[in-house]
């Protein structure tokens, strides 16, 4: 202990957008504390020099030919929506100063 | 102290301009790309952000990233990686956006601009002076559109907010210029610039009053003389010139009065409030998001090969400022006139038609720069939009050049064409309108409205020149207009003073 | 009728109709299947009018491919339009897919009848079904123990001869392990072998769509119909489905099996599952194959690199589940960032949730290089260890996991030491590998694993030496008692 603290559990759950309660911040920060851990044998391996692998397979980008399909059927994309207006998908209001 | 903050401090500005691609489907959805929909009518699952879903890249955005990045002689990367910036908003339906991050598309180039030579220009005459100012171009990369969130309860008719997603995943290039601007003037010469290229090189609309043309503001100030950069403030979605060039003022105003009380301005990122002519803090940027960027790992980074890049260089079309150039050598034009017949793609095309067809150019610019351009702006039209063939325009000038439709006449027909179209000449002769050269039938005009007018004929006579004018009008108004102004005057005047010249009357 | 191999034979001989075949499959999916918590939903109607339908065609002699008629189950995070996928997660619950999903669209194209879904681990995030809205799985061969995960229903449907063949998803073992628990072959092809169109995400640059059935025949005919290129997935293979049952001829003679020594060290496995492995490995040797030891050896390292590129794509790809547009969305909430955090921490289980947690700190500023990136450039030495591997050798043999089925509850508690059991199985994901677990023998009663790895698009290879082990063994052969099981798994759910 501890390569995590319960503020850096804090500080992570809200960028998830993850609310925690006092006993799961507790089981949670033992937990990923246990597993940076484990995660931290990586540190002994020297991978000076060595590229990334974000993909295993050497693939090309597939590329679209610009045309437009049509459109989902409106009723289709609002089939699941928890709460609606018309055709638009509602949510509740913003308070000021989030996001973008 | 100085009023102005200018004379104290040196504007530094960068901008971040967005401009949507022109294309048929979305940037990694099959998706139409319309405006103007019902919300949630140009959806694909994929914009939707279904479980389960993948993106695919569009291949027409690449060609246009490229064909941007040629017009403004940046490097185009040979890789480049669709990164995932991750951030919760209601418009962003995957919670991360698609974007090119550290290895962007284009990189590295410039764009020369016109500018007043004098920074802080005010007068007339000093706005006049110009000269050519090069703006760098740190990078230019690809992205997707978010959606967009209805906020306005009025419009809402609740207290929900209201989420449509036409708009996202419609293809974005975010262009970013260096902080070579020092004055919002120049500000909005860079955009009108960019836009301007953009819309001949075909890669974008660029309509501000249809978000396709948005811009980011980086603003600080220092004192003239000074090496570093001031910290800076970025004003937030600027749609157009008039706020852009406002929200500027504003802002470094509210900096200025800062740095004047001794104060420090701190990082943020900055609204642009128009009605109260003031930028407010949004937020600031110590509270930013963690946007914890990493390559998605759905695409496969962008592999662009020099044939391709080639390829798009052969068919680039000739710039604005190439054209500008060119029309001034070539047609001989003035500058002011040929800075008017490039403005767009379009209007420069249309010129060339009609000059060649009416085979003057100076006539055709003059007409097409002045004439065309005032009806254009009365109906709020692009030339592109104009039913009016080339041609046919050039039919008109023909008429006019050759003395057989006066030039008023050809000016009250033109609106007609605009609206209605149709030949020039058959309208002429329906109505009748054909200019007289007949000298004859001038001569009898003449001597009509001589005897009903006696009084001013005598003025005249005895030298005072001022009732000339109403007698022309007179001739003219018996010709119904036809009668060539010139001949009308100088018949005028040998009648009425004999062989001898007059002063000059217009 | 429980194997596809027998119900193929039965539907071209005319023996049964595709509509008596999935009546009896829907009534056994309806007894054990549900029973064993191992199937989640079914469409009996809908699968009804279609083998309706598939018999017209197997009548007419037009039948679309040799799955015509079979019916089978789709994993519970694999979308079909107008059809529930809720990754077994209160967060989908309720979801209807609108658009159908290349699994759904291939087998039906197919002439094959989707009978319904499997349980399976939330999001595809464990190893053993416990982590399920829907109660977990039990192990057909003991129920007192797990099916393994996350395509633990998938492996009991098979195992207990519901179905004659279910489609898993493999991120970090999750079709292989549970093969390995239940007496199944289950594949993970090469990565992009198979469309992960509407295979909803949980770390996209791992997961693989394969196979799960009793033999390795059975499993090339699913493989043939499910792979291809499809356009809608950027990291989909441009290569045509391969032809793999002409692969199928038992011959391994000269066949070089490579036998990493980091999979073999004493301590870490079974010894009973390390003994079934070897004899299953002579087994081989006796028809013909080569033993050549190779050397993996960054294996001990391949545990941490998996769990921080997994959870660092899976805490973006979890992302879209807001409850904005689809999904649960909490009551009575007032704003929007109430919304997201009572929402998503209401609909995601503890597992999902740790990993959400982890993902999103490795990804963070200040964590990025020393974490994420650190296991990505790992993730290349795992590569290069594979591919020096495959200069010796044809592939490579060793366990599936390093015991048998364990007992329900069992790791529930112990995150990291449910993790650790996955160091076999997550080298072919991260190397992008084709791997198959087949059958090898019994442990105590339970089924042990033997996992083969070939390089890419090596699946035929693969196949033929299962298939070729099959030919001489008959542990693919042996059944689950299921009687009374019913009884046994109601005592159990009264004693939890």
């Amino acid at each position: 202990m501890s390569r995590i603290s319960p503020e850096d559990v804090k500080r992570t759950a809200a960028l998830a957008r993850l609310s925690l309660s006092d006993d799961e911040m507790e089981s949670m920060t033992r937990d990923l504390d246990r597993i940076l851990e484990h995660a931290d044998q990586l540190k002994a391996l020297d991978t000076e020099g060595i590229e990334p692998t974000a993909h295993a397979i050497p693939l090309r980008t597939p590329l679209r030919v610009d045309r437009a399909a049509p459109a989902i059927d409106p009723e289709q994309a609002l089939l699941n929506a928890p709460l609606r207006e018309g055709t638009a998908f509602a949510v509740p209001k913003v308070i000021d100063g989030e996001g973008e | 102290m100085s009023q102005d903050p200018m004379d104290r401090y040196e504007v530094v500005i960068g901008l971040e301009v967005h401009t949507h691609l022109k294309t048929d489907s979305k940037l990694f959805s099959p998706a139409p790309v319309r405006y103007g929909d019902l919300p949630n009518h140009d959806v694909h699952p994929i914009d939707l952000a279904m479980p389960g879903v993948l993106p695919v890249l569009n291949q027409k955005v690449v060609g246009l990233a490229i064909r941007l990045g040629l017009a403004t002689h940046s490097s185009i990367q040979e890789r480049s990686v669709f990164s995932r910036k991750n951030y919760f908003y209601p418009d962003l339906p995957k919670g991360y956006q698609i974007s090119q991050y550290d290895e962007p598309v284009v990189s590295d180039g410039f764009l020369d601009i016109e500018v007043p030579t004098k920074v802080n220009a005010r007068s007339k005459k000093e706005k006049a002076e110009t000269c050519v100012k090069r703006v760098g171009i740190t990078r230019a990369h690809l992205e997707e559109d978010a959606g967009k969130s209805i906020h306005d309860t009025a419009v809402a008719g609740s207290d929900a907010t209201l989420i449509d997603l036409n708009r996202a995943g419609v293809p974005l290039l975010e262009i970013v210029s260096e902080p070579d601007l020092r004055s919002a003037s120049e500000a909005v010469a860079y955009l009108r610039s960019l836009r301007s290229i953009l819309r001949y090189i075909d890669v974008s609309d660029a309509d501000m009053e249809k978000g396709q043309f948005r811009c980011d503001a980086n603003i600080s100030l220092r004192l003239h003389g000074e090496s570093e950069f001031g910290t800076r403030t970025e004003i937030k979605n600027l749609n157009s010139f008039a706020s852009i060039e406002g929200a500027i003022h504003a802002e470094v105003i509210r900096q200025s009065e800062i740095l004047d009380d001794g104060g420090q301005i701190v990082q943020a990122t900055m609204l642009y409030d128009v009605d109260r002519n003031r930028t407010r803090v949004m937020r600031l940027k110590e509270n930013a998001d963690d946007y914890r960027y990493f390559d998605d790992p759905d695409l496969i980074p962008l592999q662009i090969e020099e044939a391709f890049i080639e390829a798009i260089r052969s068919e680039l079309p000739e710039l604005p400022e190439q054209k500008r150039v060119r029309f001034a050598e070539e047609y001989n034009l003035g500058s002011a006139e040929a800075e008017i017949l490039v403005s767009s793609r379009s209007m420069a095309d249309f010129f060339e038609e009609t000059a060649q067809a009416c085979d003057s150019a100076k006539a055709a610019a003059n007409w097409i720069s002045r004439d065309l351009r005032r009806e254009l702006n009365e109906r709020d039209l692009e030339v592109s939009d104009l039913e009016l063939e080339p041609v046919v325009l050039a039919k008109l000038i023909r008429l006019v050049e050759d003395g057989r439709l006066t030039a008023k006449n050809a000016r009250d027909l033109l609106p007609e064409l605009v609206d209605r179209g149709g030949d020039p000449e058959q309208i002429m002769q329906e109505r009748n309108l054909e200019a007289v050269s007949d000298s004859g039938l001038i001569d009898t005009l003449v001597q009509t409205v001589m005897q009903e007018n006696g009084e001013a004929v005598e003025l005249v006579r005895s030298g005072d020149d001022k009732p000339l004018n109403f007698l022309m009008g007179k001739v003219m108004q018996a010709s119904q207009g036809k009668a060539s102004p010139g001949e009308v005057r100088k018949t005028l005047v040998e009648k009425i003073k004999g062989n001898g010249t007059s002063g000059e009357v217009s | 009728m429980d194997s596809l191999t027998s119900q193929r034979a039965g539907l071209e001989s005319g023996e049964f109709s595709s509509v008596e075949l999935v009546e009896a499959t829907l009534s056994r999916a309806e007894a054990e299947g549900r029973t064993l918590g191992a199937v989640v939903g079914l469409r009996g109607e809908s699968a009804l009018s279609e083998a309706a339908a598939s018999d017209s065609r197997l009548r007419a002699g037009e039948a679309r491919s040799p799955l015509e008629g079979t019916p089978f189950l789709l994993k519970d995070n694999m979308v079909m339009q107008g059809e529930p996928t809720t990754c077994a997660s209160k967060i989908l619950e309720p979801f209807i897919s609108p658009y159908e999903g290349a699994m759904a669209e291939k087998l039906r194209a197919a002439g094959a009848i989707v009978i319904g879904r499997t349980n399976m681990d939330e999001f595809a995030m464990g190893s053993s079904t416990e982590n399920s809205i829907f109660g977990p799985s039990h192990n057909p061969w003991d129920p007192t123990r797990t099916c393994g995960g996350s395509s633990g229903g998938a492996a009991a449907v098979v195992a207990a001869g519901v179905t004659g063949y279910a489609l898993g998803s493999d991120t970090g073992g999750s079709i292989r392990q549970p093969a390995s628990f239940c007496g199944v072959v289950g594949m993970k092809p090469t990565y992009g072998r198979v469309s992960r169109f509407g295979l909803v995400a949980f770390a996209s640059s791992l997961d693989q769509i394969g196979p799960m059935t009793r033999t390795a025949r059975e499993c090339a005919w699913v493989l043939e119909a499910i792979s291809g290129h499809d356009e809608r997935d950027s990291t989909s293979i441009p290569e045509p489905a391969p032809r793999l049952e002409s692969a199928l001829d038992g011959d391994v003679s000269g066949l070089r099996i490579g036998l990493p020594k980091e999979y073999f060290v004493e301590g870490g496995t079974d010894p009973e599952v390390l003994a079934r492995v070897h004899a299953g490995i002579k087994e081989l040797e006796s028809a013909g194959a080569k033993i050549v030891e190779v050397s993996l050896p960054h294996t001990e390292y391949v545990v941490a690199t998996y769990y921080l590129v997994a959870t660092a794509e899976a805490s973006s790809n979890l992302a879209r589940y807001d409850g904005a547009r689809y999904g649960r969305r909490a009551e009575g909430v007032q704003d929007l960032d109430e919304m997201y955090r009572r929402s998503r921490s209401e609909g995601f289980g503890d597992e999902v949730k740790r990993r959400i947690l982890l993902g999103t700190y490795v990804l963070s500023a200040g964590y990025f290089d020393a974490y994420y990136r650190k296991a990505q450039q790992v993730r290349t030495l795992v590569r290069n260890d594979f591919q020096k591997a495959f200069d010796t050798c044809d592939l490579i043999a060793g366990p599936t996991y390093p015991e048998t089925a364990f007992g329900l509850g069992a790791k529930v508690d112990d995150p990291v030491s449910m993790y650790l059991g996955d160091i076999f199985t997550v080298s072919a994901n991260l190397a992008g590998l084709p791997a198959i677990s087949i059958p090898c023998g019994f442990a105590e009663g339970r089924p042990v694993g033997l996992q083969l790895l070939g390089p890419a698009l090596g699946e035929a290879g693969l196949l033929r030496a299962a298939d070729a082990f099959q030919r001489r063994t008959d542990f693919h052969e042996k059944r689950p008692v299921l009687d009374g099981i019913s009884e046994r798994i109601q005592e159990l759910e009264k004693a939890r």
